[in-house]
């Protein structure tokens, strides 16, 4: 009975907490936490259930209430959602035991409400990631949006709720495109079931009533996710969200989107029909290409340690959604295993961030002096992160890269292997600018020595298991391609 | 001339909803006022909403409610469904989800938009960044 029910109890369980949460905040507020773990607990050994289970069945075709689709909703597990899922929400337990003092400190006695807008966004996001139903997918993704609106107004008091409204309009706008892209595919097949679809386009592949429904897919999912020229919300609204929403939005909100993207490219509309039919592939690797200069460019200009992440951030898209584009099986496999890498590596530099904003409030570039002095282990696995963004091995940032880059010779995308390097080259000096404030940039040294003050150890842990994951997932990023990736292209 | 006018007359839906989100468009992107954006974000969705709806009807027929399905009638012929006397109501099924969706997300910006009164006391949006330089 259970073995068979887990797809439903990943998004069930944090869905119900939230409910119980909001209940709690009013009447056992110290309830509230340890509920927000214990849910996310059960969707961890859920999705890892799911994981070995699709890895020895293949495809899990679960169906909501027993209605059978096409009519029903039918989650639709195969080895890339089940990768993304285990992803999610291991990053989102994680994330909430390594903040509880940052929650506390920041968000204060909202902090009871504000584990239930959390679950509630794990919950979408999960829900987006397991889902095959195409209308299911654009509430899922409006419930993750609409609690990462709120999510956001918590935070900075004189620049939050204005970065929180400013994504609110773009966010709209990003949604109901890719609502009215749906319109015109339920219009043309009369079905909203993706594999449903996809089985009755391939008829249509003249049609432009089908073009647009794409092309309005495509911008909508592009907003959502921030490509470069639709990403002018996304540093304002990261930076100035509290430390525990952005440690959670950068690395999952962007990478779930891009994994719409691909769920979209390879199961909606098939590979035969973008690469064959359409002309555009050339283009969208093109504007990948900008995207990445251009996210580094500006994140050269930033002053601020938080900013800066986030223009790295519009930099990391540009990477896989050129791979995605590539149109070859080593480019696709790049922009996957960069969805893994590239969500691990920003997680860790956030939770780095994290610490260091719970000790010193600013991390403008000036307050960071002698950093390394006051919060080794910190900035030991900020080091990691930042080794990782660069792409030096054994991090695992190199392996995706190397896959991409790879691809991008295959298909003899020079520009956009061009780009690779050079964005690298620009991390690397990004980073070591950091570096060097944090090391050297020490002029009252002999006058007053620098005292340790460290991040409680509840902060560490968490960072220190992320960072060593990046190693990890570095050394075995062979079998997760042979074992996961290949199998799903293939 | 006489041979767009046919185009538009068959397919007016389409027009107007085309209409309609560009206005809301419109409204979003040059409105000063914050609130003034907000009602142009309502009238862009609302102008998606209208579409779904419309793309489900269908002429002469009615909704669909299947009389004498309950064994009123004993002709066996009078059961026979056809599908063009119904309009389909999936399209409109999916705009209930989407209508709550659009009253959340205005909830959600008016809260932020009264917020941000709080702040700054006032909504325009060039003050509020006048503000901002200034501090």
């Amino acid at each position: 009975m259970i073995n068979t029910n887990y797809p439903a109890i990943l998004v069930l369980s944090p869905l119900l907490a939230a409910l119980m949460c909001s209940i709690f905040s009013w009447c056992a507020k110290k309830l509230c936490y340890p509920t927000a773990i214990i849910s996310l607990g059960i969707s961890l050994y859920a999705s890892i259930e799911v994981l070995m289970q699709v890895m020895d069945t293949g495809t899990i075709q679960y169906r909501m209430a027993g209605w059978a689709p096409p009519m029903g909703i039918e989650y639709r597990i195969d080895l890339l959602n089940a990768i993304v899922l285990l992803l999610v929400i291991s990053i989102a337990l994680i994330n909430l035991v390594a903040s509880y003092q940052s929650v506390n400190q920041e968000i204060g006695k909202k902090s009871n409400t504000f584990y239930a807008i959390y679950l509630l966004f794990v919950t979408g996001l999960v829900g987006i990631t397991a889902t095959g139903d195409l209308f299911n997918l654009y509430v899922l993704l409006e419930i993750t949006s609409l609690t990462s609106y709120a999510q956001i107004a918590m935070g900075d008091k004189d620049r939050g709720p204005l970065a929180s409204l400013n994504y609110v309009f773009i966010g709209v706008i990003g949604a109901s495109f890719y609502l009215l892209g749906v319109g015109y595919i339920y219009i043309m097949t009369g079905s909203l079931n993706m594999v449903d679809v996809a089985s009755l386009l391939p008829s249509l592949h003249g049609s432009s009533a089908v073009l647009v429904a794409f092309i309005f897919c495509m911008l909508g999912i592009w907003i959502k996710m921030a490509l470069f020229p639709l990403h002018v919300w996304l540093p304002n609204a990261y930076t100035y969200a509290p430390t525990v929403v952005s440690r959670i939005l950068a690395p999952l909100m962007t990478k779930v989107m891009v994994y719409v993207m691909i769920r979209l490219m390879i199961t909606v509309f098939g590979f035969e029909y973008l690469f064959e039919k359409l002309n555009l592939a050339e283009a969208v690797v093109w504007l990948a290409t900008i995207a990445i200069l251009a996210g580094a460019i500006m994140a050269m200009a930033q002053k601020d340690l938080k900013k800066m992440l986030t223009y790295i951030i519009v930099c990391e898209i540009g990477y896989m959604v050129g791979g995605a584009w590539l149109g070859n099986e080593l480019g696709m496999t790049g922009a996957i295993l960069h969805i893994v890498n590239d969500a691990l590596m920003t997680f860790a530099l956030f939770l780095a961030l994290g610490n260091i904003v719970y000790k010193l409030k600013s991390v403008h570039f000036d307050n960071l002096k002698g950093l390394f002095g006051k919060m080794p282990w910190t900035m030991a696995g900020f080091v990691l992160g930042a080794f990782s963004i660069i792409g030096i091995p054994p991090t695992c940032g190199f392996f995706s890269k190397w896959y991409l880059i790879l691809g991008a010779f295959e298909k003899g995308a020079y520009h956009f292997a061009g780009a690779l390097i050079i964005s690298s080259l620009l991390c690397a000096v990004l980073f070591f600018r950091i570096f060097e404030i944090g090391f050297f940039n020490n002029e009252h040294d002999e006058h007053n020595t620098i005292t340790m003050s460290e991040a409680p150890v509840s902060m560490l842990i968490p960072l220190g298991l992320v960072s060593l994951s990046l190693i990890i997932t570095g050394l075995y990023s062979s079998s997760i391609v042979n074992k996961i990736i290949l199998p799903f292209l293939q | 001339m006489s041979e767009i006018l046919p185009i538009i007359v068959a397919k007016y839906n389409y027009w107007l909803y085309i209409i309609l989100m560009m206005i809301g468009l419109y409204a979003m992107i040059s409105k000063n006022n914050l609130i003034k954006k907000l009602v142009g974000m309502n009238i862009f969705q609302t102008s998606i909403i209208l579409f779904y709806v419309s793309i489900g009807y269908k002429t002469n027929a009615t909704i669909p409610i299947i009389e004498n399905a309950h064994g009123d009638s004993h002709s066996p012929h009078e059961l026979i469904i056809h599908a063009a006397d119904y309009i389909n109501p999936l399209p409109h099924v999916l705009m209930l989800t989407a209508i709550v969706v659009s009253v959340a997300t205005f909830g959600v910006a008016l809260a932020l938009a009264v917020k941000i009164y709080q702040r700054y006391q006032t909504l325009e949006e060039d003050e509020i960044r006048m503000r901002l330089t200034e501090e």
